[in-house]
């Protein structure tokens, strides 16, 4: 086990190395000259040489790659071109906050809302229930937000009037349903699926049965002996839909426009704003590659059946 | 005493009968069937839209501008009058287009070829495959899409430019055939490691069975036992996943026009559709500018969906 996690732990930094490498040689590469974008309507020639010796942007790319990553671990992720003034820290810090708050919302809604449906699909196992319950996730699972955010805007903005539609105000505002369902339905729905399969799975198992058979309450067998052992590879399951927040924060965010970190990649993303860009891309990789890390490690002190090699 | 080929004549192949057995399977599987008839009819749709379209995608009629849906034009007119299911359709061409080649040259060719490297090689080849396959799996796959498709986009452009100027041929770039091979550029590059990690795994599983220890034991060639013994009985989750791969490509390519990075105007693409009108004034308004491509796309990766969980059934019985 010590010699796993070792290994997981130091193939983690390299490997986001390597992911941030990735994106600046994408964007060194990409259109569009940095300095000019700094520059914007003074176009000196003298001017323009200096500002990119000063940023260091005349040095071949893997150098300029190595002051960055030593930059960063330091905690200077370097200056936004559009935003001149602005540290890409402050920047990210500010809206960090709000795209963590409407993450948890959705983890948060697909974890309360999808183990009690599977609970309910394995109950009713064969019934039209079931079937309802799995072809329902199996439609969610995998729509992209842009195509359940529509329908749901009819359905409870326009229809039914009871949501409002734009904006964001915190955790515990009502602006927070809207985008934390549409962001966490297919959380919802994967992780309905997956609980109703492994409860069905445990179900069979003798070990239910004896506990049955010896006459235990229902409640209590469940809560005892068949969720304690089907919940763990849906708990593996949330670490994984972590990375479906991510890509869906992006069109949520700015569908009702919510200033989060999504939205903030989609600005600099049109603006060519290199530094934001590398900024996220490794922030966000980072946080799905240790949230699997943890998610891979708690797993095997829940279960430890699961041999590590 | 009958010979050993008559023998053989009244048997029949065995390989081949297990395929017919799950053609039977699938077959009676109703929701499979339904899938499959929604998405041959929609991609023969898209396929042969110049001659189901009623109208043409950039046919103008300002007299008949934002027109509900009627008889005359069943999905409405948007704001120039443009026929609305003429232009679903031929956004559906679009879609047919960008799935297929985006998952032939990831999925299939890229994702299979270093799934059966990676997985019957092993060693080194195989570390640095899956190495590389994880550097794919941190990025979220949109933000890839996206930085692989701004990147590529000028770049391609400019060389096939370039190109034209030198040969001579009018008009590549213009055609829109650029925009589409940096949606299946991106898309491919994005997609094979999914593939790639499936067909891994069932090689290696596969490598220490007896009949390809057979092969290897009587001389047969590393080509020939990858072909011959090993690639048609990983065939079934690979049809699977590109069942469900599909869906999601399609959804993938509605993010890239959303950031203008897929098929460029005045050529319809689904994506375009749902951006262009992607505002809760148009749902106030004239919802079904909005709601028609939506939900054609829907249909398409939902049918997808349903389609690869039926050929998982029809192909991997022993899993129920």
């Amino acid at each position: 086990m010590g010699a796993y996690i070792l290994r997981r732990l130091i193939w983690t930094p390299i490997l986001l190395l390597i992911v941030g490498l990735v994106t600046f040689l994408l964007n060194f590469y990409g259109p569009g000259d940095p300095v000019q974008i700094i520059m914007q309507q003074y176009q000196d020639p003298a001017v323009v040489e200096r500002v990119r010796e000063q940023r260091g942007l005349d040095k071949p790319v893997l150098v300029q790659y190595g002051i960055y990553i030593g930059n960063a671990l330091r905690g200077n992720l370097g200056e936004s071109f559009k935003y001149r003034g602005q540290t890409v820290a402050s920047l990210i810090g500010k809206r960090v906050w709000v795209s963590s708050q409407l993450g948890l919302a959705a983890l948060i809604l697909s974890i309360v809302l999808g183990i009690p449906l599977g609970m309910l699909a394995a109950r009713w196992q064969g019934r039209w229930q079931d079937t309802s319950i799995i072809s329902g996730a199996l439609l969610f699972y995998s729509m992209p937000v842009f195509i359940t955010a529509p329908f749901l805007l009819m359905l409870f903005v326009l229809w039914l009037g009871i949501l409002p539609s734009h904006g964001w105000g915190g955790l515990f505002d009502l602006r927070v349903v809207m985008p934390a369902l549409i962001l966490g339905l297919p959380g919802i729905a994967f992780i309905a699926r997956m609980s109703r399969n492994s409860i069905v799975e445990v179900l069979s198992q003798d070990y239910v049965r004896t506990a049955r058979a010896k006459g235990l309450h229902e409640l209590r067998v469940y809560w005892h002996h068949v969720l304690r052992n089907a919940m763990i590879p849906v708990f593996t399951v949330i670490g994984l839909s972590l990375a479906t927040l991510v890509s869906g924060a992006i069109v949520t965010e700015t569908y009702f426009g919510i200033p989060g970190i999504g939205r903030l990649a989609l600005d600099a993303f049109f603006a060519r704003d290199y530094p934001i860009i590398t900024a996220l891309s490794l922030m966000i990789a980072a946080a799905y590659v240790l949230a699997n890390l943890i998610v891979d490690i708690g797993y095997r002190f829940i279960d430890p059946r699961i041999r590590y090699d | 005493m009958r010979s050993f080929e008559e023998e053989k004549k009244k048997r029949p192949a065995r390989g081949r009968s297990l395929w017919i057995y799950a053609g039977q399977r699938f077959m009676r599987n109703k929701k499979g069937m339904v899938c499959l008839a929604i998405i041959l009819l929609l991609y023969g749709a898209g396929i042969f839209a110049p001659l189901v379209a009623p109208y043409g995608y950039d046919q103008q009629n300002l007299g008949q501008a934002l027109k509900a849906p009627g008889w005359e034009h069943p999905f409405g007119t948007d704001r120039l009058g443009r026929d609305v299911f003429s232009r679903v359709i031929f956004g559906i061409r679009t879609t047919v287009i960008v799935t297929v080649a985006a998952m032939a040259a990831g999925g299939l060719v890229l994702g299979i070829a270093m799934g059966l490297i990676s997985g019957y090689f092993g060693r080194f080849i195989d570390s640095v495959i899956m190495r590389v396959g994880e550097v794919f799996l941190a990025f979220p796959d949109i933000l890839l899409v996206i930085l692989i498709a701004a990147t590529l986009k000028p770049r391609v452009t400019e060389w096939v430019r370039g190109l034209e100027g030198t040969v001579g041929i009018e008009g590549i770039v213009r055609s829109g055939f650029v925009d589409y091979m940096v949606v299946f550029g991106a898309l491919a590059i994005v997609s094979w490691v999914g593939m790639a990690r499936v067909v891994r795994g069932q090689v290696l599983s596969l490598k220490e069975s007896q009949y390809v220890m057979a092969a290897r034991a009587l001389g047969a060639s590393h080509w020939r036992i990858i072909f011959r013994h090993i690639f048609p009985n990983i065939l079934p989750p690979i049809i699977v996943l590109v069942s469900v791969g599909m869906g999601s490509i399609a959804g993938s390519e509605v993010i890239l026009s959303w950031l203008g990075l897929g098929v460029q105007p005045p050529v319809p693409s689904l994506g375009v559709m749902i951006w262009d009108n992607g505002d809760i004034s148009i749902l106030r308004t004239t919802p079904y500018l909005l709601l028609f491509p939506v939900g054609t796309v829907a249909i398409i990766i939902f049918a997808f969906n349903l389609l690869g969980d039926a050929l998982n059934d029809a192909l991997n019985p022993k899993i129920r």
